[in-house]
């Protein structure tokens, strides 16, 4: 493919007639232009990135100015007395993601690879459909089940470990059933590209089902898996209405699993309303701070990717 | 056939357009939550009238005071009221519109009807120093009840809001504790318990829940037959929260000497008096630019004290008195316009 450059320059055209070297010439200025809009489109999305960075750095600095470390050692969260500790909304934040992906991933993987390995033919699509529709279910709706469903049965069932039925543990299992079908609809479809001549040599030289998935498809698209854990993960990390639902809001370091707590969006959501000044601000270093969370975790998991790639050939 | 459909519903949506166009001679304001029913009604109600209508959007008191400060509406409506400074720091003037009560509502298996408490004994609830229902403080309060020896589970809303900020005023006045370790506020950070979101929230946390306590605006309570909580009043009365208690509560508020109208209904004195009662407060400038605007507004409100009473009872809310209502027509003679005359004549 000749660059636009070149036709440009029109050296190597000069055995074409005049017609037929202005068409070409046309078509790459169009493709000049193409390019140009592209990039600006793309451009587009760094600017408003970085222009997002750099407002919620100004509206949070009065805050971070004023509290400073204490910001982040302080184990409460008082508006009414002006202490702002971002502590347990971090803490709430972080646990309720982690209790989300060790429930979900598992079982997760288990539906991907029992969709592509195991299940009928007739069962396949039904299932996979049932599935995606499990992801388009509004979060409030996540919410209400958790609050009016699950908090009151987890409360039966487990009174000890539950007593109110809400709480970080509660939180994280919503958050998990949230996240299966985005990371089994992700597993399923890069597992699908395992190359049906590796299933059936492994098969052909004795392995077991289990030998198979374990020892052939999931080391040979780790990569696609890991992009999926992390799309879950973004979504644990700033779901806010079906958390707030079923958190259990308490604005006080709780460093337990099953306690009441809060998360940073779930706090945001709660209070930005009502808020003004310090609160506000403080608020929106609140968001700073789940900004860098993700954008840390998003590191982390390219990170894991790059160092994996040895394995995947 | 199909043009012809096309062609009327353009025509239509003109019609429709210019219809909205001129319903934006409306009053423009924005505020509390908890008013925000009463004053829907009101309006309607006033539209049908004089063809004025009303834009409120229920942002929030917090932001209903913002608005109002950069002056993008008519009036601001605030579920907590503005101290004398801050007013005058911002020149506003403040009113109090409509009252309301709130009221502890609690779920407990084997208690039916109502139980009795006091305000310390509801702050100490609040701050998980009392977690059992047969605790002494309790079996005090009520001595003919059996009570079970159940865990509590103290509700609370979770988002900034007037009904938090009058629960938390309350408890702050009864127990000095409470005073001191949590205070009062919109948001504040509840040492125990449970978080649930709004009035729905709340109910139903507290339904699901045996032990459970919350609180909630009365109109709600009233709507979803929720279990009572009976108040210690600061007289040494047990009353049960209804429009009559409220009503006692309102009538022995001394609007009068309060600065700037700042005054919080809540632990007033007298007999049958509830005691975590509120009103809800508007917010106006002193000096405006749109004369039209203000007096519009001005002449709404005047509409709402003089026919707006049963419709604020219908829906559980504390109609303001006569005496209140004509000191605040009086104080409205502080709103002048550019010329300096002022925009409201009786």
């Amino acid at each position: 493919m000749a660059t636009p450059q070149a036709i440009q320059t029109g050296g190597g055209l000069g055995g074409l007639s005049e017609a037929t070297r202005k068409r070409l010439q046309r078509k790459a200025r169009i493709d000049v232009w193409f390019e140009r809009v592209l990039f600006a489109f793309a451009f587009a999305v760094l600017l408003l990135l970085g222009a997002i960075i750099a407002s919620l750095i100004a509206s949070s600095w009065p805050a971070l100015e004023r509290y400073g470390l204490e910001f982040f050692t302080e184990n409460r969260w008082a508006a009414n007395v002006e202490v702002f500790g971002a502590l347990p909304a971090i803490y709430g934040t972080l646990l309720t993601s982690f209790i989300a992906i060790v429930i979900a991933v598992p079982i997760s993987f288990g539906i991907a690879i029992f969709l592509t390995e195991l299940c009928p033919n007739v069962l396949r699509q039904p299932l996979s459909t049932l599935i995606e529709l499990l992801a388009g279910i509004p979060s409030i709706i996540y919410g209400m089940w958790g609050m009016e469903v699950m908090a009151p049965l987890l409360r039966t069932w487990f009174p000890s470990v539950f007593p109110a039925g809400t709480g970080l543990a509660t939180a994280g299992i919503i958050l998990a059933v949230m996240i299966i079908p985005f990371i089994t609809a992700v597993s399923r479809d890069v597992i699908n590209t395992v190359p049906a001549v590796m299933r059936e040599s492994a098969y052909g030289l004795g392995c077991t089902t289990w030998e198979v998935a374990r020892r052939v498809i999931l080391p040979s698209v780790k990569r696609g898996l890991v992009g999926g854990v992390v799309l879950g993960l973004g979504r644990a990390l700033g779901e806010t209405m079906a958390v707030t639902f079923v958190i259990g809001n308490n604005l006080f370091l709780n460093p337990t699993l099953t306690g009441q707590g809060t998360s940073i969006a779930a706090l945001i959501a709660n209070q930005f309303s009502e808020s003004d000044g310090t609160q506000r601000s403080a608020l929106l270093a609140l968001g700073l701070i789940l900004f860098l969370i993700t954008f840390a975790v998003l590191a982390f998991a390219r990170y894991l990717l790059r160092n994996s790639t040895g394995r995947h050939a | 056939m199909l043009k012809h459909v096309f062609a009327t519903l353009v025509s239509g949506s003109l019609i429709l357009g210019a219809a909205a166009a001129q319903a934006q001679e409306a009053i423009t304001g924005a505020g509390a939550t908890f008013p925000y029913p009463v004053y829907s009604q009101w309006a309607d109600a006033y539209q049908d009238k004089s063809g004025v209508g009303l834009n409120y959007q229920a942002i929030g008191s917090g932001g209903g005071i913002q608005q109002i400060t950069a002056k993008t509406v008519t009036f601001g409506a605030s579920d907590a009221p503005m101290t004398k400074e801050e007013l005058d720091k911002n020149g506003l003037l403040q009113w109090p519109m409509v009252m309301g009560g709130v009221v502890a509502a609690f779920h407990v298996d084997g208690i039916d009807g109502a139980i009795n408490l006091d305000g310390k004994t509801l702050a100490d609830i609040y701050q998980g120093k009392i977690s059992r229902w047969n605790d002494e403080a309790i079996a005090k309060l009520n001595p003919d009840m059996e009570l079970p020896d159940t865990k509590i589970t103290p509700v609370y809303r979770a988002e900034g809001s007037g009904t938090n900020f009058l629960f938390t005023h309350y408890l702050s006045q009864v127990s000095q504790d409470f005073a001191n370790t949590v205070g009062e506020g919109k948001s504040v950070a509840w040492p125990a318990g449970v978080g649930a979101k709004a009035n729905a929230g709340v109910a139903s946390q507290i339904a699901n829940t045996n032990g459970a306590i919350g609180y909630v605006e009365f109109a709600y309570a009233a709507q979803n037959d929720l279990h009572l909580v009976h108040l210690k009043n600061k007289a040494g009365k047990t009353v049960a929260p209804d429009m009559d208690s409220f009503m006692a509560a309102a009538a022995n508020a001394d609007w009068k000497n309060a600065p700037g109208m700042y005054l919080v209904l809540t632990n007033q004195p007298g007999d049958n008096s509830w005691p975590i009662t509120g009103a809800s407060f508007i917010l106006m400038h002193k000096q405006v630019q749109n004369v039209d605007a203000a007096r519009q507004a001005l002449e709404f409100f005047d509409w709402a004290y003089s026919n707006g009473d049963k419709m604020a009872k219908e829906l559980d809310y504390v109609p303001m008195p006569k005496n209140v209502a004509d000191m605040v027509r009086e104080s409205w003679s502080e709103i002048k316009g550019p010329n300096g005359e002022a925009v409201w004549k009786q």
